[in-house]
């Protein structure tokens, strides 16, 4: 086992790490200050990465592309919360889980309509196709690098709008008491317009950006959307800071498992069990580390919510 | 220690309820459950095999909901994972056939495709399964518990897939259905028989549970819990005990589903499946008894008409669904049969 | 002086810095009531909440009977014998009154695991039931659904459901609380046959209740106990008067 795999699967780990915690922070988010479970999440993500496919084909510019797919979540999420989702901020979860459940029928079938079945093509921008120099002497392509990058910048400017803004401490000030906001003289429906909106944002930008690794298709927002409950389950729901933490866990838990589990078995197991027995338990792994984190801390490692 | 009152008024009998047998929401019933017998058997004597197979998917459905009923309704446990178990009934019934196939054992036992044996053995795993999850997930509550239930059941689903020996993600098939002594269970009638039978146990169990004094502890549990531990009951084994109990019925129902498809694959364990069997819930009215039969005959009644008509008739449910949830939150049972009655 | 049935000793509890219950030691003796009065935030409700078992003691220990009831939970004390009944209303409201009741009478003879005798029609839970109805006078009300009791039925209900426990102790929390000037005189007099059965740990704002009640009072005030005695010795004691006027 190389120093080099090792380092090419902690960057791969990093990278799904920072994905997860673009789709995590908004679900999270939209917990945290209006106590709504959003199943409906990786619509967004899926929107994201249709609309960036879509516009970067048509535009030629893979930026041009992203800001639309961006923008284009953005109003997806605004008009499905003027729609539908303040319905049910009062509501039980069971309602929100399955109003939401219906929302991911009708934009999954929606985009199968619209769109059919075949995934669309999406590919990184030319500028940024090369690859370069691991220490230890492998390749390692510029695009995944700045896809980390890009991630670390909006989790900082997270931290900052809401560290350091006048939306960040109503945002805030939602989170710890929902009646005192109002009070506050805020506007509290728009208030919520715009987290949901935001959430809605970073789960596109999480699509498009993934869209130009993997097939644009319907579905694809699925297995993220369920990686993200992990993650702010583990995190504790309602917490940015648990979110960044515990995608980063599940993203490198996740990725190293997949690659270094089979080859564990492999020390003490024939090899042909081994790849069977590593790669069933890898793929359960994340879901283990769930299990034992909850069992010790049922509300998760930053509980900011019952 | 000497009781409080010695001097006892025995308790006065409560009138029984006159014309209980007459009243709309029991002939509601009753008519569900002669319609759902009724037209199979017709379609059989038409010669209409698939409407038959298309009644026993549809007691099949109607069972896993009714166990999941069971967790939601009665015991306010939001189970957003029970694909779980009627996954793993399904791949008992496939690998316990398998088995009995190529005559291998699976973990030094014997396979079989007697029906008998494949429930005994799908209700025991499905019931520890349910344990352990049940054991670590109903430690919280809320939305954790919705989403660790579903995170276990996406486990089980990724294991599923990921293990070669049965399929992985091609699933496994099952060349001969099990079978019962006494009956032909390739006979779609026959076996529309045995499934609307499972539907009429778990309908008939769920009921009788609700009315003991487990039911009284359970609804007690879900209405609220303070209450239930200041009368001297903890709330955690009476939940646990419920949860099991509903994952044994669905995983019944998944086992049979199994052999009904003559097939069995990961996607039995899937998200969407948990998702499908909440909708049905909430569609037929959740919390009451004959919920999800309705529910199960709305959806797949939904799933055939509106299917054939397009290939995209789940964007239509999504807004049958999302209309029930903003608009009418009784469900088809409670808009049949009128409100619920609390004794 | 008869032995204590229910009693606390050196009882602390602290969140954060707030210092919410401080050395507190009470009993409660066979045949009395015993109230507990102290102004808003002088932590009463922490002191229930961890004599009832729903908030553990950083220190000290509670016993009932002989019984050290510290580290058990709440359902394991009610079997144990105490009865509790709630400030604020905590019912099944969509439930009949009957069959709130009833769940008590359920819980003394046993575990709940019996899964098929239909419970409209066991006597062994009707009885009971009934019986402790019939002492709040609600026993005309038993097929009402609580929703649509009024306010100061709901709490002859709570006392309902803490009698049919076959309690050694009673916590019963503001009882008197939004009963019309009718009611509280029928639970007053009602109390006080009571305590012969059972000793009552008496939480009240009403004072002239209290004083007509109980047969001690404790004071609790920033957590602390500050006086004890009497009604006559705690209308007299000044700091019990400043404690009430001072601020």
């Amino acid at each position: 086992m190389s120093v080099t795999l090792l380092i090419e699967q902690l960057i791969n780990g990093l990278q799904l790490g920072t994905m997860l915690f673009l789709m995590a922070s908004g679900l999270t988010l939209v917990f945290g200050v209006m106590g709504l479970i959003n199943l409906a999440h990786g619509s967004f993500y899926m929107v994201g990465a249709y609309v960036t496919a879509l516009a970067t084909a048509s535009t030629g510019s893979f930026l041009l592309g992203l800001a639309a797919g961006v923008l284009a979540a953005a109003a997806a999420g605004a008009i499905v919360e003027l729609l539908v989702i303040r319905r049910l901020y009062r509501r039980q979860h069971l309602d929100q889980v399955l109003a939401t459940f219906a929302l991911i029928l009708i934009f999954s079938e929606g985009t199968r309509w619209l769109f059919g079945s075949s995934p669309l093509w999406l590919s990184p921008p030319e500028a940024l196709a090369g690859s370069v120099a691991l220490p230890g002497g492998s390749r390692y392509p510029v695009y995944r690098l700045v896809i980390i990058a890009v991630g670390v910048v909006v989790a900082a400017g997270l931290y900052l709008l809401i560290a350091h803004t006048r939306l960040g401490m109503r945002i805030r000030a939602g989170e710890s008491d929902r009646e005192m906001i109002g009070a506050l003289g805020v506007n509290i429906r728009r208030l919520y317009t715009l987290v949901f909106a935001l959430g809605a944002a970073l789960a596109g930008l999480a699509g498009s950006l993934v869209g130009a690794l993997q097939s644009v298709q319907v579905g694809m927002g699925e297995p993220v959307l369920i990686l993200a409950f992990v993650v702010i389950v583990i995190g504790g729901i309602g917490s940015i800071k648990g979110a960044l933490l515990g995608a980063l866990l599940v993203g490198l838990v996740d990725t190293l498992g997949r690659v270094f589990l089979p080859a564990l078995f492999g020390q003490f197991m024939a090899p042909s069990d081994a790849a069977g027995a590593g790669t069933a338990l890898a793929a359960m792994l994340i879901y283990i580390l769930m299990a034992v984190i909850l069992a010790f801390k049922p509300k998760g490692l930053f509980a900011a919510h019952d | 220690m000497t009781r409080l009152h010695p001097t006892t008024t025995p308790a006065a009998e409560r009138p029984a309820g006159t014309n209980r047998w007459l009243d709309r929401a029991h002939l509601v019933q009753g008519g569900l459950l002669t319609l759902m017998l009724l037209a199979p058997v017709a379609a059989h004597l038409l010669g209409e095999v698939y409407y038959v197979n298309l009644a026993s998917r549809i007691a099949l459905v109607a069972m896993a909901a009714v166990g999941l009923n069971l967790a939601i309704g009665y015991g306010g446990m939001i189970s957003f994972g029970h694909a779980a178990y009627f996954g793993l009934g399904g791949y008992v019934s496939g690998v316990s056939a398998y088995h009995a196939f190529d005559g291998s054992l699976v973990m030094g036992l014997p396979g079989s495709d007697d029906m008998l044996v494949i429930w005994l053995a799908a209700a025991l795993l499905c019931g520890l399964l349910a344990l352990v999850i049940g054991a670590i997930s109903l430690r919280t509550s809320g939305v954790y518990f919705i989403m660790i239930t579903l995170a276990f059941a996406q486990m089980a689903y990724y294991f599923a897939n990921s293990w070669p020996d049965y399929g992985g993600e091609d699933g496994l098939p099952i060349y001969l259905r099990n079978s019962l002594p006494g009956l032909d269970t390739n006979h779609a009638l026959s076996f529309f028989l045995v499934c609307f039978t499972g539907l009429v146990f778990s309908l008939a169990l769920t009921s009788r549970l609700m009315k003991s004094r487990f039911g009284a502890a359970l609804s007690m549990a879900r209405l609220n819990e303070t209450r239930l531990a200041t009368a001297g009951i903890s709330p955690f084994p009476i939940r646990l005990v419920a949860f099991v109990i509903s994952a044994m019925i669905t995983g019944l129902a998944g086992a049979l589903y199994a052999d009904l498809n003559g097939f069995v694959s990961p996607s039995m364990l899937s998200w969407h499946l948990s998702g499908e069997l909440m909708v049905i819930v909430i569609l037929g009215g959740v919390g009451r008894l004959y919920g999800p039969l309705a529910g199960a005959i709305l959806f797949v009644l939904m799933e055939t008409l509106l299917g054939g008509l397009t290939e995209y008739w789940k964007f239509f449910l999504g807004l049958v669904l999302l209309g029930v949830v903003l608009f009418a939150r009784q469900g088809v049972i409670g808009w049949l049969a009128g409100r619920e009655r609390h004794e | 002086m008869s032995e204590a049935v229910l009693s606390m000793s050196g009882l602390h509890k602290r969140f954060g810095a707030l210092q919410a219950t401080h050395d507190v030691s009470l009993d409660l003796r066979a045949g009395e009531i015993h109230a507990l009065i102290g102004p808003n935030g002088a932590g009463k409700s922490t002191l229930i909440a961890q004599i009832a078992g729903s908030l553990r003691p950083d220190a000290g220990q509670i016993h009932l009977g002989q019984r050290d009831i510290t580290a058990l939970g709440v359902a394991r004390r009610a079997r144990l014998g105490l009865g509790r009944s709630f400030q604020v209303s905590c019912l099944a409201e969509p439930l009949s009154v009957l069959r709130n009741v009833m769940i008590g009478a359920q819980a003394l003879q046993g575990h709940s695991f019996r899964f098929w005798r239909p419970v409209s029609r066991d006597r062994s839970l009707l009885e009971p039931a009934y019986e402790a109805l019939e002492r709040m006078h609600l026993a005309h009300r038993a097929d009402t659904p609580v929703a649509a009791l009024s306010h100061g039925e709901r709490r002859q209900v709570e006392v309902a459901c803490a009698l049919v426990l076959e309690p050694r102790a009673l916590l019963l929390d503001e009882p008197m609380a939004g009963l019309g000037p009718e009611g509280s005189a029928r639970l007053t007099e009602l109390l006080e046959t009571l305590k012969r059965e059972v000793p009552i740990l008496l939480i009240e704002h009403d004072m002239d209740a209290v004083f007509r009640l109980a047969d001690r009072i404790s004071v609790l005030v920033a957590g602390s106990v500050i006086a004890h005695g009497d009604s006559a010795a705690i209308r007299r004691d000044p700091r019990v008067r400043d404690a009430y006027l001072g601020d």
